[in-house]
């Protein structure tokens, strides 16, 4: 097919595998440490917000693959040797956790202020305010993006071919080495990720448009 | 300067041996942003224009490529080009390589930040235009382009700093930015933790840098918002 054997398509779709696999770390992990972030940038705390605020500034101003190498020789250091899938996975959780915990900051404090104030005129506390009143607005909020961001995911998973991980990226560049036809192997890396990633932002477009109508 | 963390002795030595390098790595980084801003704003901006009053056809390319673009990684797209010129027996150095796929990736960006801008511009300003007998290219070049700039260069800022760390994979098809030094320091030290969060700071510095300077240009270049006092 186009050139290539079954056997070298196939190769190229298994890379594709792990890089799904991989999404789906980094997404959970990112869900997982991004809610805390999220929670302490929005929060009243001034050392809170302090901290957290660092945290997404240092991530957002470093390369991703920078980081990846960093996760990947300070694991190694510790004396331990894990597969590159940890690695990235640790990285693609530090990245996606900044970017969302920003994300989701946003929709938090975009809930109107009296809201806030309505929850206390209920004399509801803090945390039941937050957790009935404001998260359930805020979270109707935060679907678009979030969706929208899942596609910067998927891309930037591709970026753990730096530290030698078996994803679509890597995959075509060995089928590319060994028949050198790059324009084949390449349009159908990027056909792959293009179905993953199309979709996605076609939905977070419906839903931002669905958002903006109610 | 020597730590013990887990029994492990940290050893920066190498930022003597390689000071040079360093620097070499640094200045190609910026190099390659720089050079990649001018281009890709202006083919940004035309797909903008043109996706917005363009014929139908233009319309349509432009969106393809900008989804295309949009909806596929960096490192493939450089990939495509480096190794697809190759192929071609078209001869282009790594450096003019990752300029044309940064100019043409972040183009793809540009053009939706940029139609954002275009269609955040209140009718009245198209009007006063037509009413003063602007012609369409007057209108687009004097009332409409500095306006959607204007209005949407914080996002602009942001995504030329991403584009600068995105550079950082350019090392990947042999071009020699501040991304493969570290590789290379790494593989002549065996120090790759130290090397790389020092390559940390300094990509975190340049990113606060860039971000710095274009928001100083934009104090310079928008007099109107600089009266006003409304912040960026």
């Amino acid at each position: 097919m186009f050139g290539l054997t079954i056997e070298q398509i196939a190769f190229i779709f298994r890379g594709a595998g792990w890089t799904i696999v991989l999404s789906l770390l980094g997404f959970v992990g990112g869900t997982l440490l991004g809610l805390p972030v999220a929670l302490a940038r929005a929060s009243r705390r001034r050392s809170l917000k302090i901290v957290s605020g660092l945290f997404v500034q240092l991530v957002q101003g470093i390369p991703l693959p920078v980081i990846m190498f960093v996760v990947y020789f300070g694991i190694s250091i510790g004396g331990y040797d894990v597969p590159a899938l940890v690695a990235a996975g640790i990285a693609m959780t530090l990245y996606s956790s900044a970017y969302l915990g920003e994300i989701w900051r946003g929709c938090i404090q975009a809930v109107p202020k009296t809201q806030w104030e309505a929850g206390e005129c209920l004399a509801l506390t803090n945390t039941q305010r937050f957790v009935f009143v404001i998260l359930p607005q805020a979270l109707r909020m935060a679907v678009p993006p979030t969706v929208g961001f899942l596609v910067q995911i998927v891309k930037n998973t591709s970026y753990a071919v730096v530290i030698g991980f078996f994803d679509l990226t890597y995959s075509a560049k060995v089928i590319n080495n060994s028949t050198f036809m790059p324009f084949t192997v390449f349009t159908i890396a990027a056909l792959i990720y293009f179905a993953i990633c199309f979709p996605m932002s076609v939905m977070a477009r419906r839903f931002e448009r669905r958002l903006n109508r109610t | 300067m020597r730590g013990c963390a887990l029994s492990y002795e940290f050893d920066f030595s190498f930022l003597n041996d390689y000071m040079p390098e360093l620097w070499h790595g640094i200045w190609l980084t910026l190099g390659m942003t720089i050079v990649s801003i001018v281009p890709g704003f202006a083919l940004g901006t035309s797909c903008a224009i043109g996706r917005l009053y363009g014929p139908p056809w233009v319309q349509r390319i432009v969106t393809i490529y900008v989804e295309g673009i949009r909806n596929t990684p960096l490192i493939i797209q450089v990939f495509w080009l480096f190794f697809g010129l190759a192929v071609l027996q078209v001869r282009v150095g790594p450096f003019p390589a990752a300029v044309i796929a940064l100019v043409i990736n972040v183009g793809a960006y540009t053009a939706e930040i940029m139609r954002a801008g275009f269609l955040s511009i209140p009718k009245g300003q198209l009007e006063a235009a037509a009413c003063l007998a602007l012609k369409p290219s007057q209108s687009l070049w004097s009332v409409q382009i500095p306006q959607a700039v204007e209005r949407v260069y914080p996002a602009l800022v942001s995504q030329f700093v991403l584009m600068m760390l995105a550079t950082s994979i350019m090392s990947q098809i042999s071009a020699e930015e501040l991304t493969g030094v570290a590789y290379m320091i790494q593989s002549f030290t065996f120090r790759g933790f130290e090397v790389y969060l020092v390559i940390a700071v300094i990509y975190f510095v340049m990113a606060c840098l860039l971000r710095l300077t274009l928001l100083g240009v934009a104090q310079v270049s928008f007099p109107r918002r600089r009266r006003l006092g409304t912040p960026l």
